[in-house]
């Protein structure tokens, strides 16, 4: 007899989410942390964040695109 | 009790209480934020417990509880233990694990129980057992703890053979999401140290002072390359 487990709706929930969403919070957090550690202000920590963050995203978009792009060379 | 002044452009000059940075890096290891808790920079205590508590217990999770395990031995060298070890006290569990399975004990917190690798004396194969599949098999099994490292290791028989094949049972049932659990425990690590590094040195701000040094660098450097 089969059970449906907790693992199996884990599966189920994260297997709808695409894996490249998983960068997005690792963006998010990399970039609130470094900036915390850059001022002591909660606005400029803010402020150094949404630059690093859209600074880290370009960057990744920038070698996604490559890589997709390479994808077509055969 | 160092106290550092940072001057700024416009208006009153930042300044940052460390208390004793020592004791503050060490709380901060132990706990992401509580040393800067301990210097009463709540803000930040507050951002760094989240950002990075958040981080490693999504990982642990989307890992089921395996991502995180202390293991140097040949052929299981886990050295991203080594940067998940840095978010402190919520990895420690794992070295606890480590300690109660290095001479072939069961773990604490069993999560499954396994057939072993080598057994070939029925048609049981190598996977979880659950009261329905378990077909009155009374031998030893392999067990599954939360975070401890692959079962199987220590048995005397079948040393290899046995945590290879455990380790690579977890890959295949976790699918990317051991590598990804991995990825996100580690990342936290890593920026847990950073966050000891501020609760130990203060925020890393750039000073009028030193903003005028490296605009007058960079203008030597672009009147160079002009040349």
């Amino acid at each position: 007899m089969n059970v449906f487990s907790i693992a199996d709706f884990d599966d189920l929930l994260l297997a709808a989410i695409p894996q490249i969403w998983f960068a997005l919070p690792l963006i998010v957090v990399v970039s609130l942390v470094y900036g915390a550690t850059r001022h002591e202000n909660l606005r400029e920590i803010l402020a150094h964040s949404m630059r690093n963050a859209i600074w880290c995203f370009g960057f990744m978009s920038i070698i996604f695109f490559l890589i997709w792009i390479a994808g077509f060379w055969n | 009790m160092p106290e550092i002044v940072y001057p700024q452009e416009t208006g009153e000059p930042v300044v940052v209480d460390l208390q004793d940075p020592y004791w503050a890096a060490f709380f901060a290891w132990v706990w992401p934020g509580a040393g800067h808790f301990y210097q009463r920079r709540f803000a930040k205590g507050f951002l760094f417990m989240i950002c990075i508590l958040s981080t490693y217990f999504f990982g642990l999770g989307i890992g089921q509880g395996r991502v995180v395990y202390a293991s140097f031995k040949p052929g299981d060298l886990r050295w991203q233990f080594v940067c998940q070890l840095g978010v402190g006290a919520p990895a420690l569990p794992a070295i606890i694990q480590s300690m109660k399975t290095k001479k072939g004990g069961d773990p604490f917190w069993i999560l499954c129980e396994r057939f072993p690798a080598d057994y070939r004396n029925s048609s049981l194969a190598f996977h979880k057992i659950t009261p329905e599949n378990s077909n009155g098999y009374s031998g030893e099994t392999i067990k599954d703890g939360f975070m401890a490292p692959p079962g199987g290791m220590n048995k005397p028989k079948a040393r290899s053979r046995v945590q290879t094949d455990t380790l690579g049972r977890w890959h295949f049932e976790g699918k990317h999401y051991f590598e990804m659990g991995t990825l996100f425990t580690v990342i936290a690590g890593l920026l847990n140290l950073l966050a000891v590094y501020d609760a130990f040195c203060g925020p890393a701000i750039i000073t009028p002072a030193q903003r005028e040094m490296l605009e007058s660098k960079k203008k030597k450097k672009n009147k160079k390359n002009k040349k």
